[in-house]
């Protein structure tokens, strides 16, 4: 896509939502007397000096840090047990709708659990934002190797592919666009059980953004500034990184329209 | 014509493939049992261009995908070179009704990919690869991606890919059958050529339900009958190459078996109005 195609196609419809939001907003908290909505102002006089302060960048590192962490766990364990129940079939009719049970549960429901076991800490939050990501991976890896074209895995076989080779070099790549979309919308399940979690330990524990936005209930513009730094980061994510390989991978394919 | 029943081993020089009363069944959702092919028996002989037509549905893709060795045999054998086929391996390359090239490699690197499976070293995989994509025309093309390329140039990159492995045996199973006319043309004239250019002609088994495509490219043509998939009969085309579908020999030879054929859809037609 040219760069004036895609200023008029992505960019513009986007900057005119926001704009529109931002203006709606100012309109709500001019006509609202009470603290309890601040205009974009000074919301943004609060963003700027959290960040000039140091306490949301930290807070932001800190969540973030999370999320490296326990998304990863949650691909590892998600795509081992995914290639498992692939190969699998009596592994996968008995294991794969367990998974399904779990993918369905709110992950924050495991929390009162992970308080159990791990307290109120750290690691109750990185628990919860994993048992909320891997069933997704562990689903989107099943499926993605079930969608794999059976003309291309004849091909390979014929063109002398067997056993490992027949997935390293066939099966891998004919099944990364099915996996890459289902990395994606696992992460957004680790990303929101990762705030739920950060929210409910509270201001108690080290700092992350879920931290900051419990901190801050009694501070209106500093609890918005933390919510837009949940959303900014939120988008940027699932922008950059995931849609960016989601269509990195369908490009060089053939299968962006 | 002549009836298969009485052409016990009919290549004087041993076969390179040999089909040995071939049964295959299939098993439907509802578990039931039906014949595909039912004893079938034929050899190949080395560097033969063998055409398998029928209707469609006679299981003349199953007898195939078995000489691939994808599919195993219900009853019977196939032997290569004397010995029981026993899995796909690159000695006999397929190409396959769709272009199977990779979709996530280029074209050269679809080829490269099946040269280093054969265990070419790195060093002369592009230099090959290269030789045989030219040998379809496709060397402008080589760093294209299939998607980029039109049907008809992806079932020559795969033609580049199946040949560029130096297989004994080359398997096509309907592979000109989606292409728009021109397109099947070109191939069809592309595919004579490299077989006829080849320094040792490979042994080619192509399987068409199109009685112009077979008489065009085949030393033999062997008509299957309507499923369950039997031997009708087999024609030789002694036709000097490179044949053009005008050649008067070739139209007779294509009514005689397009006659033949049209009795086959016919009891087909009539057993399912029956039935």
């Amino acid at each position: 896509m040219s760069r004036a195609r895609w200023v008029r196609k992505e960019l513009g419809p986007i900057a005119t939502g926001v704009a529109g939001l931002l203006v709606l907003w100012a309109l709500l908290a001019a006509a609202t007397t009470s603290d309890s909505l601040p205009s974009p102002l000074v919301v943004g006089n609060a963003l700027g000096s959290g960040i000039a302060d140091g306490t949301i960048p930290e807070a932001a590192l800190k969540t973030l840090v999370r999320l490296v962490f326990s998304f990863v766990v949650a691909i590892a364990i998600g795509t081992a047990l995914g290639f498992a129940l692939a190969l699998n079939e009596f592994a996968r009719r008995s294991i794969r709708p367990l998974v399904v049970a779990l993918q369905i549960v709110p992950p924050i429901a495991w929390f009162p659990l992970a308080i159990v076991w791990f307290g109120l800490t750290e690691r109750s939050v990185v628990f919860v934002a994993i048992v909320g990501a891997f069933p997704s991976v562990t689903l989107a890896t099943i499926s993605s190797f079930k969608q794999v074209s059976p003309l291309l895995v004849r091909a390979g076989k014929t063109l002398g592919a067997q056993g490992w080779e027949l997935y390293r070099g066939v099966m891998f790549p004919a099944a990364l666009p099915g996996y890459v979309a289902g990395l994606q919308q696992a992460w957004g399940f680790a990303w929101k059980a990762l705030l739920a979690g950060e929210l409910i330990t509270g201001a108690a524990k080290a700092a992350g953004l879920g931290h900051l936005l419990a901190r801050s209930q009694s501070d209106v513009p500093a609890l918005l500034a933390a919510l837009a730094v949940v959303v900014l980061i939120g988008v940027a994510v699932d922008y950059l990184v995931f849609g960016q390989m989601d269509r990195a991978v369908r490009r060089r394919r053939g299968l962006l329209n | 014509m002549q009836n298969l029943v009485n052409l016990p081993g009919a290549s004087p020089a041993e076969p390179k493939l040999s089909v040995r009363n071939l049964v295959k069944t299939r098993t439907s959702a509802s578990g039931e049992k039906r014949v595909v092919v039912d004893h079938v028996s034929f050899d190949v002989a080395p560097g033969e261009f063998v055409c398998l037509l029928g209707p469609s549905g006679c299981g003349k893709s199953t007898i195939l995908g078995m000489l691939a060795g994808l599919d195993r045999p219900t009853g019977g054998e196939i032997l290569l070179d004397g010995s029981p086929i026993t899995g796909a391996g690159p000695d006999r390359a397929v190409l396959f009704q769709e272009p199977a090239l990779f979709p996530w490699l280029t074209v050269v690197a679809n080829v490269e990919y099946a040269l280093k499976l054969i265990g070419v070293t790195a060093a002369d995989r592009r230099e090959r690869a290269m030789h045989w994509l030219a040998k379809v025309h496709l060397e402008r093309f080589a760093v294209s991606h299939p998607h980029e390329l039109s049907l008809g140039m992806r079932q020559r990159g795969a033609l580049a890919r199946a040949l560029a492995c130096d297989p004994d045996v080359l398997l096509a199973d309907e592979p000109f059958g989606a292409l728009d006319a021109q397109a099947r043309e070109l191939l069809q004239n592309e595919l004579q050529r490299v077989w006829q250019e080849s320094a040792e002609r490979k042994t080619l088994v192509f399987v068409t339900h199109n009685v112009r495509e077979a008489a065009l490219l085949a030393d033999r043509v062997i008509v299957m009958s309507a499923a369950p998939g039997r031997l009708l009969e087999e024609q030789r085309i002694h036709a000097p190459r490179p044949r053009h579908l005008d050649d008067a020999l070739l139209s007779r030879v294509v009514s005689d078996i397009h006659d033949s054929l049209m009795k086959e859809v016919d009891k087909d037609v009539a057993r399912e109005m029956g039935s």
